[in-house]
């Protein structure tokens, strides 16, 4: 297949790949907000960690999404130049902050799911991509302890903060699945022993949810609702506003360097 | 900024003679004073207010940089920028430590802050307009501060004097960063280079303020320099750092917005303008563009996420109930 048709494969590759810097890139621009604002003093420079490795993982992605495409587009070209519906990032990534519950179930959801992808990315045939993978998976690890840590804490905290993660959880449960999708590209990818099979870390996911919550004494929502739309360019309200800012100094100043 | 910590210092202190003289004699033999020796009461209000005061500065001086975190142009700067003011937080937090060694809790410090009855540094109350603005924060905020805390490497006081090396040695990278944002401003186009132009312009009178007032009006220097908390006086730290940015505005090819400034060959320094010290005064009692906000910014991310830290301890404590429960088994 690859011998038959290396155009296309790139093509998809080419997507693949944008689709999980976006992923790391909005999810660390949603970070950056609260530099300066989080609970504790501990607290703001864990996010910002955090932020930080995700931006790193972005721009990484970003630059072999560039070469992978051929055309010269640097990771800044990528990451600020895209008109909305040409960015890929699952909606779970680009919802607001709300409070700390709900930051924290945000980056729960996300590093529960990056920790399997990560390391089955390892086994990538696309040498770059597994060194992003090795990378990667240490960072995202560390996310999620921390993050597993913070919501025993709130669900077993106070009434209080009970209640405000069980809100949280049951926001932005819906958003989960869209983790998990396959669709051409991602099939594609698989067959080629590039990408991941997403779906089948569903398992994984919920596993260590279903375990986080339940020393939390949190429930696990119902299944009954989901979203989807991020992967194929199809966006929540949100990702106007993110864009404002993140493309706010590349637009009004095009084609400077800085 | 953190001369700016002695304003309003009351160093009096109530200790016999005899105390006091072999106290001295520890300090000028360049003995360190660590936080378990007897010490002047004076000496510890001072440094506990010196210190908090510090701290509070890179706490609230987060804001207006983190104002670009989410607009910084390039993912290379962007990450740098978290970087550095997380960098901020971790100063403010090894800070807030080397304070509590003196017997004052961080919570304590931190209720004086939002209260209004402590106070940071002046600078912090100007806002970020542009980009600009990020890498004159780095070269001016960043350059006066080395020159305030390079001195406070060898502060009397332990603690503070070592964690001064390792914040000294984040700052110079900081400065080095936003030297070259505004390198890459100025070789950049016409709106760039206006764009440095003014930042300077806004930031130049306010960095010299960070000093603190002239020393004539600086009333607890003297006991301060005694104590060598403070090793140079604050027209001599201005002075050094006027003397030393000078030529590195020439080299960018900005205007420092100073008419009167001017090289002065028989003392080897440059002469400057008057600083307009009602801006000063004004600023630091509080009256300055981004006062109320800052304050209020940190007000809100304290009493909005109050449920959060209440949360942390109530499950700290569940969890310490539990383990002697299971001790006692």
């Amino acid at each position: 297949m690859a011998d038959l048709m290396p155009d296309m494969i790139a093509g998809a590759k080419f997507k693949y790949v944008l689709r999980l810097a976006d992923d790391q890139l909005i999810l660390g621009q949603r970070l950056g907000e609260w530099c300066g604002h989080a609970p504790t003093l501990e607290e703001d420079l864990a996010l910002a960690n955090i932020g930080l490795d995700l931006l790193g993982q972005a721009r990484s992605l970003f630059t072999y999404a560039g070469e992978v495409e051929g055309e010269g587009r640097s990771e800044d070209d990528l990451a600020f130049l895209r008109q909305e519906r040409d960015y890929f990032n699952a909606l779970l990534m680009e919802q607001p902050n709300g409070d700390f519950a709900v930051t924290i179930v945000r980056q729960l959801f996300h590093a529960a799911f990056m920790v399997p992808f990560w390391s089955a990315m390892t086994g990538s045939s696309d040498k770059t991509l597994a060194a992003v993978a090795a990378k990667s998976l240490k960072e995202v690890e560390y996310h999620l302890r921390h993050c597993s840590e913070w919501i025993i804490r709130l669900g077993d905290g106070t009434e209080e903060s009970h209640v405000r993660t069980q809100a949280a959880l049951d926001e932005l449960w819906g958003y989960a699945s869209e983790l998990f999708e396959m669709d051409e590209v991602a099939d594609e990818m698989l067959v080629t022993g590039v990408g991941v099979d997403a779906a089948a870390l569903k398992d994984d996911w919920d596993a260590t949810v279903d375990a986080v919550l339940a020393r939390a004494t949190l429930n696990r929502p119902e299944d009954s609702w989901s979203q989807t739309g991020g992967r194929s360019g199809q966006h929540s309200e949100h990702m106007g506003h993110i864009l404002s800012d993140l493309q706010y100094m590349q637009r009004t100043y095009p084609g400077l360097s800085w | 900024m953190y001369s700016q910590g002695l304003i309003g210092a009351d160093g009096t202190t109530h200790e016999d003679e005899e105390f006091l003289t072999a106290f001295q004699a520890r300090i000028d033999a360049e003995l360190k004073i660590e936080p378990n020796d007897p010490m002047p009461a004076g000496y510890r209000k001072t440094l506990v207010r010196q210190i908090a005061q510090h701290a509070h500065s890179e706490i609230v001086g987060m804001l207006p940089e983190g104002n670009w975190i989410t607009r910084a142009p390039t993912l290379r700067r962007k990450a740098a920028l978290l970087a550095k003011v997380q960098d901020e937080g971790g100063h403010g937090l090894y800070l807030y430590s080397a304070a509590e060694t003196l017997g004052v809790s961080r919570e304590e410090l931190v209720d004086q802050l939002l209260s209004g009855k402590a106070k940071y540094s002046s600078i912090f109350n100007y806002p970020t307009q542009t980009w600009a603005d990020i890498g004159t924060i780095g070269w001016l905020v960043d350059g006066a501060a080395i020159m305030n805390q390079i001195p406070l490497c060898r502060c009397s006081f332990g603690p503070y004097a070592r964690a001064m090396i390792r914040v000294c040695k984040e700052e110079s990278f900081h400065q080095r960063q936003g030297y070259e944002i505004m390198l890459t401003l100025c070789r950049g186009s016409d709106e760039q280079k206006a764009m440095a132009q003014d930042a300077l312009n806004r930031w130049w009178w306010p960095s010299l303020m960070m000093f603190g007032p002239h020393d004539a009006e600086s009333t607890h220097s003297d006991q301060s320099m005694a104590w060598k908390i403070k090793r140079f006086t604050n027209d001599e730290l201005r002075q050094k750092f006027i003397d030393a940015t000078v030529p590195q505005a020439e080299f960018l090819g900005l205007t420092v917005p100073d008419p009167e400034l001017k090289w002065n060959e028989d003392k080897g320094g440059y002469d400057h303008g008057e600083i307009d010290w009602n801006e000063f005064w004004s600023v630091v009692k509080g009256n300055g563009i981004c006062n109320r906000a800052r304050l209020k910014a940190r007000r809100m991310a304290h009493d909005d996420n109050a449920w959060v830290r209440e949360a942390a301890l109530a499950y700290a404590e569940k969890a310490s109930v539990r383990e002697t429960a299971v001790a006692a088994q």
